[in-house]
């Protein structure tokens, strides 16, 4: 079973979302989909100053199987993406809440976080998917 | 291995050198090498045995069944390969002027022809060198159209999620931005997401029918319908054509550019075996557009269309005429099987593809659109084997190998997990389609009585299984000894 941590949020595209203390939004994508998509093998990070509208595509993640997009879950501008995935894509299969992070955003409007599924709701939809 | 490793100093095979030493007194003496290439020096039986032995590693349609989904690994007939090899068509130099290449211009004029006439297209040009370039070429022709209008407000092409990854790469390369279809329940273009995804921004559609996931896209007319209203035009990936071939014409069906793969539909090698041919077609408002050259024929003499003939073409996307050999298969393809045989192409391909998805699915394998009739391909979804036995679908495929079948496509379409996507064409008999479907009914015995044994597979092949994550995270693509 799956990983989905209490103190997130989540889209219906599997990617998650963490307001930290200093107002900024960190973003990556869950334990599910990294299991999902297999060993990833590249991840492309949005460039620092990057716009951003919420569910507009920001990073790519391909494995053996397949390319996907990341979509932003909220919009905002880009601060920066985790530089750490370029030489290890693999830190998203490892450790896909923590050090494998994508990006981080300066949310435009912290109140989209709110549209965003629960960890209880994110995890009934994994369960309907599995 | 390679032929420089059994390399001696003066060893020599006869067989294949030249009868008499070749003279090259009569090269300018600057063009002469100053010293003698790097031949590997072996003699004639280590010649014969190394590429022997290469050959038998090969795993191909003249050795083993490949339902390679979506690829349409057919049988190469050897009466299409002897007619393209007459030495008239293969000492012909690509230069050699028009008056001397009338009859091969004739065939590729005729192809043209046949091809339009099957598809429904006004015109045809078979100057494009494979699949992934005809829709280049097709894309690059919507986006002429739209501009020659002064119509550049349109920058969206719509492909559904279930589309070859090579569509929204090329509506990308072409300068568009993809906007993707969700697929319905039933294997359909979702219609409700479409008809919002429509407006002024849309510059067209890429549609492959029958679709990637193995159905007829059943509401084609009104997906034409709706993507014309909104000014947009209706590209159509010729993947699939094998199925409706003779049947249905995409012409018909509202599409206004098209793709074919012509080593794939018609029979050409395929896979490592030759190159590609991806001509394209066009409706009436596109024919300014079309690439050159293409064959015209004026008062029985044949010649080259060019740039001068077609000054709105996209232009050229080879050096020289295509590639001749393969439209020769093609066309002696075509001209044997007659328009009776393409009707049957589509009539046993599809055949085929239900009677061994019906097969598999009595045999308890899980099919991803059981309401659906398929196309000449089908899927099995892997999920339920993954879960309860922990045998995947790589694990599936590798045993395959083994087990003397070439392994369906795999994790395609992404949107189906654990996907299989399998194609038998309709060179294939009923005793080949049995057998396999044995293969993967025991493929499945040994996922449940040993596990880690299954694994491990392959082991009767040349190599074991790849590391493939290994091989994409550190590529290196230069052989060193």
């Amino acid at each position: 079973m799956s990983q989905v941590p209490e103190d997130l949020k989540y889209t219906r595209n599997h990617e998650w979302a963490r307001a930290e203390a200093d107002g900024t939004v960190t973003v990556g994508i869950t334990d599910h989909a990294q299991e999902t998509l297999g060993d990833l093998v590249f991840v492309e990070p949005p460039e620092e100053g990057t716009e951003l509208r919420a569910e507009e595509a920001c990073a790519v993640v391909e494995s053996v199987k397949a390319a996907s997009d990341v979509y932003s879950p909220i919009g905002g501008e880009v601060i920066q993406g985790n530089e750490a995935l370029g030489d290890s894509p693999e830190l998203v299969n490892s450790d896909p809440y923590g050090e494998g992070w994508i990006l981080q955003i300066r949310p435009a409007d912290p109140s989209e976080l709110d549209n965003l599924l629960d960890a209880a709701a994110y995890q009934e939809l994994v369960a309907d998917e599995g | 291995m390679l032929i420089y490793e059994i390399s001696r100093k003066g060893r020599r095979a006869f067989a294949q050198a030249p009868a008499a030493a070749p003279s090259s007194d009569s090269l300018p003496r600057r063009f002469r090498r100053q010293r003698p290439p790097q031949l590997p020096e072996v003699s004639e039986l280590e010649t014969v045995r190394h590429y022997t032995r290469l050959s038998q590693k090969n795993f191909g349609i003249d050795t083993n069944f490949y339902p390679l989904g979506s690829c349409t690994m057919k049988y190469n007939p050897r009466g299409a390969n002897r007619a393209a090899m007459l030495p008239q068509f293969l000492e012909r130099h690509p230069l050699a002027p028009e008056e001397t290449g009338q009859g091969v211009m004739a065939c590729i004029h005729e192809l043209q022809g046949e091809l339009a006439e099957l598809t429904g297209m006004r015109a045809v040009s078979l100057s494009v060198m494979a699949g992934a370039q005809g829709e280049f070429a097709g894309v690059a022709m919507i986006r002429a159209y739209h501009d020659a209008r002064g119509d550049t407000g349109r920058e969206e092409i719509l492909v559904p999620d279930a589309a070859h990854g090579t569509n929204p790469a090329t509506a990308t390369m072409c300068g568009y931005k993809v906007r993707e279809i969700p697929t319905g329940a039933d294997g359909d273009v979702d219609m409700e997401a479409f008809k919002a995804a429509v407006g002024p921004q849309t510059a067209g559609i890429m549609l492959t029918n029958p679709s990637t996931v193995g159905v007829f896209e059943r509401r084609i007319e009104e997906i034409a319908a709706t993507v014309h209203e909104a000014g947009g035009l209706l590209y159509y990936d010729g993947a699939n054509l094998n199925a409706i071939l003779g049947k249905a014409r995409p012409g018909d069906m509202g599409f206004d550019v098209i793709h074919l793969n012509l080593h794939k539909t018609f029979s050409t090698p395929h896979g490592g075996g030759g190159p590609g041919a991806g001509a394209v077609g066009v409706n009436e408002r596109l024919l300014p557009y079309l690439p050159v050259p293409r064959v015209a024929e004026e008062a029985g003499r044949y010649r080259w269309l060019t740039e001068a003939d077609c000054p709105e073409t996209i232009g050229r996307l080879c050096t020289f005429n295509g590639n001749t050999g393969i439209l020769l298969r093609a066309y002696a393809y075509l001209r044997m099987l007659g328009r009776e045989g393409a009707t049957r192409v589509a009539e046993y391909s599809t055949l085929n593809a239900n009677y061994l998805m019906t097969r598999l699915r009595e045999a308890g394998f899980t099919v991803a659109y059981p309401q659906r009739r398929a196309s000449h391909e089908f899927i099995v979804s892997l999920k339920g084997e993954a879960k309860e036995l922990g045998a995947n679908v790589m694990d599936f495929a590798k045993r395959l190998l083994d087990l003397g079948y070439h392994a369906p496509t795999t994790y395609f379409p992404t949107l189906v997990p654990e996907a299989l996507l399998i194609e038998p064409t309709e060179t294939e008999s009923k005793r080949e389609l049995d057998g396999f479907v044995e293969a993967m009914v025991r493929i499945r015995e040994e996922a449940r009585e040993d596990i880690d044994s299954l694994k491990g597979a392959p082991y009767r092949l040349p190599v074991r299984r790849l590391d493939d994550v290994k091989a994409a995270r550190e590529l290196n693509l230069r052989w060193e000894a």
